[in-house]
């Protein structure tokens, strides 16, 4: 097989069908994946869940991961999220011309060891080349369907006064991953990202109660950016106990040093969730067997005053704001 | 073992908590200097715990914040009439000048390159030949070292597509100039690793204190617990509580550097006008590095906006709270002043941590 993908890989040939054979089908095999013009699924619900992404990180592979684990983990997350257990994945896939056949095996190669581990089929592809320069390495586009658990309603605007503040892990590794490999700083930190698939998790929790008010999944723009659009959605303050958040020594010696809050840092595999404070210390409990969550802590509460703000008891005792989102990360310059 | 250091700190940051806390002195006007300990300062909320009669003033050492507007306008000169590519922090990019940023700039078609480190323009320019590379030259003492070393590693590769737009400053001016409105200043401490602790010193014989601190929250903390201690006693102090970095000689490499390369000039700062000899440019052997001179930058008027109070707020005669556009036509996506923009500036830390 070619050592690069070409235009004529996108042609919709015979080369093209060597590529869905070689790369593709050879990962993504499963019965409902057929050479029809659409798979035909049925569920066993009366209700779904379905979402979609897009993926266009650069560098495409990154310590710990690499862009087609990040397209499996952030579609089922999003799904697991709203209490639905993800199912059926499609996959659309946008390839620079002259991209590494080599590269390309190892990102399908990811989403197939991602997807068994999510428990999920993907049930339907596309493949396109676009010209050089028209894409950076590779796109790609992950759409899902979950089967929503019965009686589960989580929700952004379900936070209430007295509702404990769960993360699922220590936070900020995936952001600072792609940045350090990004930008040339010439800091060398191991740090990799925290990608992983999370169903599993939501699932144990729900095992506990199907009460939580609150999952979501603190991607682009980190846990800070979460808790600020939840105070926001559902008319609360929320308080954090800085000195609980779970963040790894590397990552906060590399932020102390560029400036950055780890709040604002993206994971791509924690997960921030909001219940009755009863349940709290059960549902860590049960977080703490399952390895994406081995570090889960309880980082806060949420409260009647303050609402749409993030407050932070700092490790002197004092409270401040935690700075609201907004513009670009720029570290700082002395 | 480690279980029991850790308590011995925490115990003694305890202990200097309560001090703080239960200081019953005389009042006492403290500034910090530097835009890192105002951010760590905000972010631990360390207002919050201090006695009524402490007042802390944010001063002018967040480098972005004290850059003239007429700098700015320079920048963008060069980026869209002699289209030379801007190598720059990224904290710059945002500060507006008379007419607009570099960010404007960039959006009309100026080539503006963020950088981290003075060395890497330095590299880019020797990588891109075909380009005129100029790197915005600004900061303190922890920073003009480094832009000594991209001038001399420019030189080294012998290449002639670099220069440098000098707007470098050196604080000890700074101090003099501001020491009326401050009872003790709050040092900061990689400035002094490099420069060492000779000008605090003096200071004290002149009549102002000073204490030199680290960026930890427990650094923070104790030179605070040191400051409020020494301050009661009434006679002006000097005290380095930042021993493990900062020797009384400072790093004499990195002086040597910078003399070698630099000498002093005056210059402006924005909110605090001309200071004699508080300023760096390039000796007269290495001008044909000098961005000003190569590219024959005119002169500017940088016009400042009216009503905006930076210049006070780096004075420390004007809270960002008191100023008129405060988080409201000037906030961090649409800062007006250059206090609003840098992650240092004292109106974003006021606007960002709340300004209780």
């Amino acid at each position: 097989m070619d050592k690069t993908v070409t235009l004529a890989h996108g042609a919709g040939g015979k080369q093209t069908n060597e590529l869905i054979d070689q790369v593709f089908k050879k990962h993504f095999s499963n019965p409902d994946l057929t050479s029809d013009d659409a798979a035909v699924l049925s569920l066993d619900t009366e209700k779904i869940a379905f979402t979609t992404d897009g993926f266009i990180v650069s560098p495409q592979e990154f310590p710990g991961g690499n862009i087609g684990k990040l397209s499996i983990c952030g579609t089922v997350n999003d799904l697991a999220c709203m209490g639905a257990r993800p199912r059926y994945l499609s996959c659309a896939f946008v390839i620079e011309e002259g991209y590494s056949m080599e590269k390309l095996e190892r990102i399908a190669s990811a989403m197939e060891k991602t997807a068994a581990e999510a428990g999920v089929r993907i049930v339907a592809g596309d493949t396109k080349v676009a010209g050089k320069g028209q894409v950076d390495g590779v796109f790609i586009t992950t759409t899902g369907i979950g089967t929503l658990q019965e009686g589960v309603r989580t929700s952004g605007f379900s936070a209430r006064p007295g509702d404990a503040i769960i993360v699922s892990g220590d936070i900020g590794r995936h952001g600072l991953t792609i940045l350090l490999a990004r930008e040339d700083l010439g800091i060398d930190a191991e740090v990799t990202s925290d990608c992983a698939p999370l169903w599993e998790c939501v699932e144990s929790m729900l095992g506990v109660t199907q009460d939580i008010h609150v999952i979501r999944d603190a991607t682009r723009g980190g846990v800070g950016t979460v808790l600020y659009e939840i105070a926001e959605q559902s008319g609360v303050g929320i308080l954090l106990d800085r000195a609980k958040i779970p963040v790894q020594e590397s990552v906060q010696g590399v932020c102390g040093m560029l400036g950055l809050e780890p709040l604002y840092l993206a994971c791509e595999g924690r997960l921030v969730v909001f219940a009755p404070r009863q349940y709290a210390e059960k549902l860590v409990e049960v977080l703490h067997t399952l390895k994406p969550s081995a570090q889960a802590a309880i980082i806060g509460e949420v409260t009647e005053d303050q609402p749409g703000r993030v407050v932070v008891t700092t490790e002197i005792g004092a409270q401040t704001l935690l700075p609201p989102p907004g513009g670009e990360l720029l570290p700082r310059i002395c | 073992m480690i279980d029991r250091i850790m308590s011995k700190r925490d115990k003694q940051k305890a202990e200097e908590l309560n001090e703080i806390r239960s200081y019953d002195g005389p009042p006492v006007r403290i500034m910090e200097v530097c835009g890192t300990h105002t951010h760590e300062i905000f972010k631990l909320g360390v207002r919050q715990i201090l006695p009524p009669q402490v007042t802390l003033i944010s001063g002018p050492g967040c480098p972005v914040c004290v850059t003239p507007v007429d700098y700015i306008d320079k920048a963008i000169y060069l980026a869209l009439e002699k289209q030379v590519t801007i190598c720059t922090f990224g904290d710059l990019v945002r500060v507006p000048g008379s007419q607009g940023s570099l960010a404007n700039a960039r959006a009309k078609g100026g080539k503006i390159q963020i950088v981290y480190s003075p060395l890497d323009a330095a590299d880019y320019a020797v990588e891109h030949p075909e380009e005129e590379v100029v790197f915005l030259s600004v900061g303190f003492e922890t920073t003009t070292p480094a832009s000594c070393l991209a001038a001399k590693r420019a030189r080294e590769a012998g290449i002639s597509n670099f220069s440098l737009l000098v707007a470098n400053k050196t604080m000890p001016s700074a101090y003099r100039a501001l020491k009326d409105s401050v009872d003790v200043y709050l040092y900061p401490g990689h400035v002094n690793a490099i420069m060492g602790t000779d000008t605090c010193r003096e200071l004290v014989q002149e009549g102002v204190s000073g204490v030199v601190a680290g960026f930890t929250a427990e650094d923070i903390i104790h030179a605070m617990a040191t400051i409020l201690k020494r301050y009661a006693q009434g006679e002006p102090f000097f005290e380095n509580c930042y021993e493990q970095v900062v020797k009384p000689d400072g790093s004499p490499g990195a002086r040597k550097l910078m003399e070698r390369w630099m000498e002093a000039c005056d210059t402006e700062w924005r909110g605090l006008g001309v200071i004699p000899g508080s300023g760096m440019r390039l000796k007269e052997e290495f001008r044909d590095m000098d961005a000003e001179i190569k590219f024959a930058v005119p002169k500017m008027q940088g016009s400042a906006p009216t009503a905006c109070r930076c210049g006070e707020v780096l004075q420390g005669k004007c809270l960002p709270t008191e100023c008129g556009l405060f988080g409201k036509a000037c906030n961090p996506l649409h800062p007006v002043g250059a206090c609003m923009v840098s992650g240092e500036g004292a109106c974003s830390a006021y606007y960002n941590y709340g300004s209780r």
